[in-house]
């Protein structure tokens, strides 16, 4: 299967007129997977016999030509929770934990008939901007195999950026899912905090954490954020808000909308391509008739630290349960209750979600509370009141995703604030709980820059708006990148 | 030197919802080690709490019970520590806004006086899963109880004495009892202590270093660990020692207490604003809501015996110690039961049956409906008071109405001057010497018809009737 | 130096993990970087600022007091590294203390 030459309508269209059965395309899926893993080493865990089941079963019921998505084949991150399908979070401490229920986008998917190929790697529970923190493998840019993924969700990015799958889960907590969909040339959306539910998928930032698509399409992204969307019983934190259909209004074109440019986003750290690509990118939608203007989001330089006080306090609350006790690594020999805490933890966690647990402690300690957990959630404040004065005078907000295009692999992993700083751009968003998008604005050194779209809190509609008129716009979506020598 | 002893108490109580606090397993005692669990009470990966509203309302009511104050923008926290019983490591608890405060509870002291104890805050918390011990090296885990609602009632150190202690307790558990929120068991674990003990010298003004033994679960144990804490405190002063701030162990057999950990190893708890619970406003209208739910509390049902159904101060003191004989009680004289005699007969015979069969009331097949319907019978005279002794083992002891029961056995009374009047002649006529006897002023003569009366009736006849009846007879002859 | 070694040894005991020497000194060093970049925050004037801790529009959110059967026990046991009869097994627990 060519996923370079379909989109999900195209596709359906062709399963609605049996010119491919699901059971067909989920086996070339996967003979496209095992051609291109060696290269871009994006699944940890393929789940074919189930998926090959669950296609069938489709194709016996036949194909709802009224459900785009029935019988299309998706790739899930590692961190969402699959019912008897391992679920590693690309740890040591989870690499034999097979779970016993299903995440609610799981179940949601299933709704929908989509077919889960198999997990995504990532970086571990999902800490890290390039996947390379990852216990169990390197998964590589599409378009340059010496270069990162981005990250977290690196493997849901380069699958769909290869051409593995048409669609991919990832998470985004600080910016894992814009950050390696620009990394790799495709569209990543995170939705409003409290917009997909977090049910089943393992905690790293609770107050932080959504659940968001990969595609190649605008039009694609909203036809799977449909699926997904939704106020959960089991999970207390999404809302209530009536989910709409993401695709409509979607051609209605960006005329007469306003857009602001915070000049925080094009400072300097910005790289001068980058900065060039989004110029560009603000050349076209004012062509297209929108309104771009420069305005000022003054408290976002301290979004990184805010951002590593407040999500590494609550990931190392949440990475408490992973003890040894009940589920996940057990270390061996171990004589004392004392041993199986420490022992299992110590050598089940890699380095950097081990400084993250010990940042987040540290910032929660009696003695350091005020200062840090504290002062961060006053800051965030700050933050989230930047963005409510934006969006009193504007529809969207738009800049890079990335300060750079993706890096060497292996260039700073060693280097953690460096590799921090990188999320500045995305990491705002979060810490107000704002729907985000990455879509493809251009190309430098061969590699993919993002641009990125920021919308009200339950604006995706806006997003996908301006999103889709940039994308029939320009052609960037329509470069295909050479995998393993192969186009 | 004198000291006096300062203690202040925080109490631990399991409610009694169906479900648990932040997930929707059943609360069970009993049950087959983790069964009662489902992934969220496991701490699995990826689960998330789901506040019961239930509990929140039960820990609302005690809230109000205890006079508190209700914080109406709360939300939740996180309580972070490390043990094989707490799955997530962490507990869901309340510690920036707890749902009440600045209330109080006015205790009953021995000497008959009152005192009030002021309640500084009450908090939700859920509790910890089971260990158990072998002693094969491994500690056994059931989570059954993982996650069951429990409120926390800190008291300010109010109190100077283990009886003042012992007092608070007691009238803490006899509120929260009639809350209806808990069965407030010591001995089940439903009711827990930590008591914080200082002494001072008389006089100053601020309070000793004190130390503090957890989980206490009688009230005989409090006593005594208050009691060995302030001697062994003023033994250590006296002889130019320090008071350690630090945790005790209680040690039930010998009385005595022990170090178990200083303040130094104390746990860094690193609370923090739970993310995955959004805030809850509690309106006026919800607490004026909750606060219609509270059962009548057993100060106000004891001044109502006092003053409306005419009890003495101790009966009803003794009538309102649990919910269920006050409710009990409170039905059998809405079912129309003289309030004396129900008093009486609760205090006295039920009682003295629950203690022999050690059954609870509800245990009993006894119903307020029934026990009113005999005491009615005993009034009107239906049944004699020997009779009624029969009824009431019957029907504490099988669902029988007692009325139909009676009459079924035989059991009435005969009442009817009608039925008497013709018996009464009988007797007469066949015993001229005891008319004679009676003229001449032989009181003896009335005994000896009587007994003829009875003997003829097979025991059957209402006395009163007949001593009605035949002394107008013999007046007549 | 914003953070000693000693300190960054006692937040590991507090997280139940432990580093040997050398990790300790790379893990102080990296954890003093991040604590300075943190560390910019303090030059904000954040008095009187309330803390955000949730973003969600949601509020006041609860379930109904209705009980659900308990998950199969042996299902949950599925990933338990040491269990029997029912129990999960952990070394013994010294320390029977732990407050409820």
């Amino acid at each position: 299967m060519d996923y370079f030459k379909n989109d999900l309508a195209s596709l359906h269209t062709s399963l609605v007129n049996k010119e491919i059965s699901a059971e067909e395309l989920t086996k070339a899926t996967f003979a496209g997977i095992k051609e291109k893993e060696p290269v871009v080493d994006a699944f940890l865990t393929l789940n074919e016999e189930k998926a090959l089941q669950t296609a069938r079963e489709i194709d016996a019921q036949g194909i709802d030509a009224d459900n785009v998505l029935a019988g299309i084949p998706i790739g899930i991150k590692d961190n969402i929770v699959t019912k008897d399908l391992r679920t590693t979070a690309a740890s040591k401490m989870l690499e034999n934990f097979e779970p016993i229920y299903d995440a609610t986008v799981m179940e949601k998917l299933q709704a929908a008939q989509m077919i889960n190929v198999g997990k995504l790697n990532m970086d571990e529970f999902a800490m890290g901007s390039s996947t390379e923190t990852s216990a169990f493998k390197k998964t590589k840019n599409a378009w340059d195999q010496t270069k990162v993924p981005g990250g977290s969700s690196g493997g849901s990015a380069a699958a769909v950026a290869s051409g593995e799958v048409l669609a991919s889960l990832g998470s985004d907590t600080g910016g894992s899912i814009r950050q390696p969909a620009a990394f790799n040339g495709i569209v990543g959306m995170k939705p409003t905090y409290g917009r997909v539910s977090r049910y089943g998928l393992i905690a790293f930032a609770s107050s932080l954490d959504q659940i968001g698509p990969f595609t190649r399409t605008v039009k694609d992204n909203a036809l799977v954020l449909n699926a997904i969307s939704g106020q959960d019983a089991r999970d207390f934190t999404t809302s209530a808000q009536p989910v709409p259909d993401f695709t409509q209004g979607i051609a209605d074109g960006v005329k007469g909308m306003k857009i602001a440019v915070p000049k925080e986003y094009l400072g300097e750290g910005v790289a001068e391509d980058v900065k060039a690509a989004i110029k560009n990118a603000i050349t076209t939608f004012e062509t297209l008739g929108a309104k771009v203007e420069e305005v000022s989001l003054p408290h976002s330089k301290y979004g990184v630290g805010v951002y590593y006080i407040i999500a590494s306090s609550e990931a190392s609350s949440n990475l408490e349960r992973f003890d040894g006790i009940r589920y996940g690594y057990r270390a061996p020999d171990v004589k004392t209750l004392e041993e199986v805490y420490v022992k299992s933890r110590s050598q089940g966690f890699g380095d950097e979600v081990k400084r993250r647990i010990m940042l987040g402690t540290f910032s929660l300690s009696a003695g350091t509370y005020d200062a840090f957990f504290k002062k961060a959630a006053q800051v965030r404040t700050l933050i989230c009141q930047d963005f409510a004065k934006v969006y009193q005078d504007y529809d969207l907000i738009l800049g890079p995703t990335a300060p750079t295009v993706a890096y060497g692999l292996g260039e700073k992993i060693d280097d953690p604030v460096t590799m921090y700083m990188n999320d500045i751009l995305t990491i705002p968003t979060n810490l107000a709980g704002l729907p985000g998008m990455s879509i493809p604005a251009g190309f430098s050194q061969g590699l993919p820059i993002g641009l990125q779209l920021i919308a009200p809190q339950f604006a995706e509609q806006t997003l996908y708006r301006a999103g889709y008129a940039f994308e029939q716009a320009t052609s960037f979506h329509k470069e295909i990148p050479v995998i393993g020598g192969q186009a | 030197m004198n000291f006096e002893t300062t203690v202040g108490l925080e109490v631990h109580i399991e409610m009694q919802t169906k479900s648990k606090a932040y997930s929707p397993s059943p609360v069970q005692y009993g049950a087959e080690q983790n069964t009662n669990t489902n992934v969220i009470d496991w701490g699995y990966p990826g689960v998330l709490p789901v506040v019961n509203k239930g509990a929140l309302e039960f820990a609302m009511r005690a809230a109000l019970a205890l006079n508190c104050e209700i914080e109406q923008d709360i939300h939740y926290d996180r309580k972070n520590y490390f043990y094989p019983d707490n799955p997530k490591a962490y507990q869901i608890t309340q510690f920036q806004t707890p749902i009440g405060h600045d209330g109080w509870v006015e205790i009953d002291l021995e000497d008959g006086s009152t005192k009030k104890v002021r309640i500084h805050e009450i908090h939700m918390e859920e509790d910890a899963g089971k260990n158990s011990h072998k002693d094969d090296g491994y500690s056994y885990v059931d989570l059954n109880r993982q996650g069951t609602p429990l409120v926390e009632i800190v008291a300010e150190p109010d109190l100077s004495s283990p009886e003042e202690a012992v007092a608070y307790l007691t009238k803490l558990r006899q509120i929260i009892q009639f809350t209806g929120i808990s069965d407030v068991k010591m001995e089940e674990g439903s009711m827990r202590a930590d008591v914080n003990v200082s002494v001072r010298p008389y006089g100053a003004d601020k309070l000793g270093v004190r130390t503090e033994m957890k989980n206490l679960n009688s009230f005989e144990h409090v006593r005594k660990g208050i009691q060995y804490e302030s001697k062994r405190q003023q033994g250590v002063l006296l002889t130019g020692g320090e008071i350690q701030q630090e945790t005790r162990r209680f040690d039930d057999v010998t009385g005595t207490t022990s170090l178990l950990r200083s303040k130094e190893e104390a746990n860094d708890y690193r609370y923090f604003p739970e993310p995955d619970i959004p805030p809850i406003h509690i309106s006026e209208e919800w607490i004026e809501k909750v606060r219609g739910e509270i059962p009548e509390m057993p100060d106000k049902r004891r001044a109502r015996y006092v003053n409306e159904w005419g009890i003495p101060e101790y009966d009803a003191g003794v009538l309102t110690q649990t919910k269920e004989m006050s409710d009990f009680y409170d039905a059998t004289v809405n079912a129309g039961a003289d309030a004396k005699l129900a008093a009486n007969w609760l205090m006295g015979e039920v009682n003295a049956y629950m203690n022999a069969q050690k059954m609870a009331l509800d245990e009993t097949a006894l119903t307020p409906e029934h026990l009113a319907t005999m005491i009615k019978l005993i009034v009107d005279g239906t049944i004699s008071s020997k009779i009624a002794k029969k009824v009431f083992k019957e029907i504490i002891t099988n669902d029988t109405d007692p009325q139909a029961w009676v009459e079924e056995k035989g059991m009435v009374q005969l009442s009817d001057p009608a039925k008497l009047q013709p018996i009464i002649d009988e007797i007469l006529d066949n015993n001229e010497q005891s008319i004679e006897d009676f003229k001449n002023g032989k009181d003896r003569a009335v005994g000896f018809l009587v007994g003829q009366i009875m003997k003829q009736t097979r025991g059957m006849a209402n006395p009163k009737m007949v001593n009605k009846l035949l002394m107008a007879s013999l007046n007549q002859r | 130096m914003a953070i000693s070694a000693k300190e960054v040894a006692h937040v590991a005991s507090l997280a139940k993990l432990a580093f040997n020497e050398n990790e300790l000194e790379t893990f102080t060093g990296q954890m003093d970087e991040i604590i300075n970049m943190v560390q910019e925050l303090s030059e904000v004037d954040t008095t009187d600022v309330p803390v955000t801790t949730h973003v969600t529009d949601a509020h006041n959110v609860l379930r109904e007091d209705i009980a659900v059967k308990g998950t199969d026990r042996d299902l949950l046991m599925r990933n338990v590294p040491e269990s029997e009869d029912g129990y999960i097994k952990v070394p013994a627990i010294i320390d029977g203390s732990e407050d409820a």
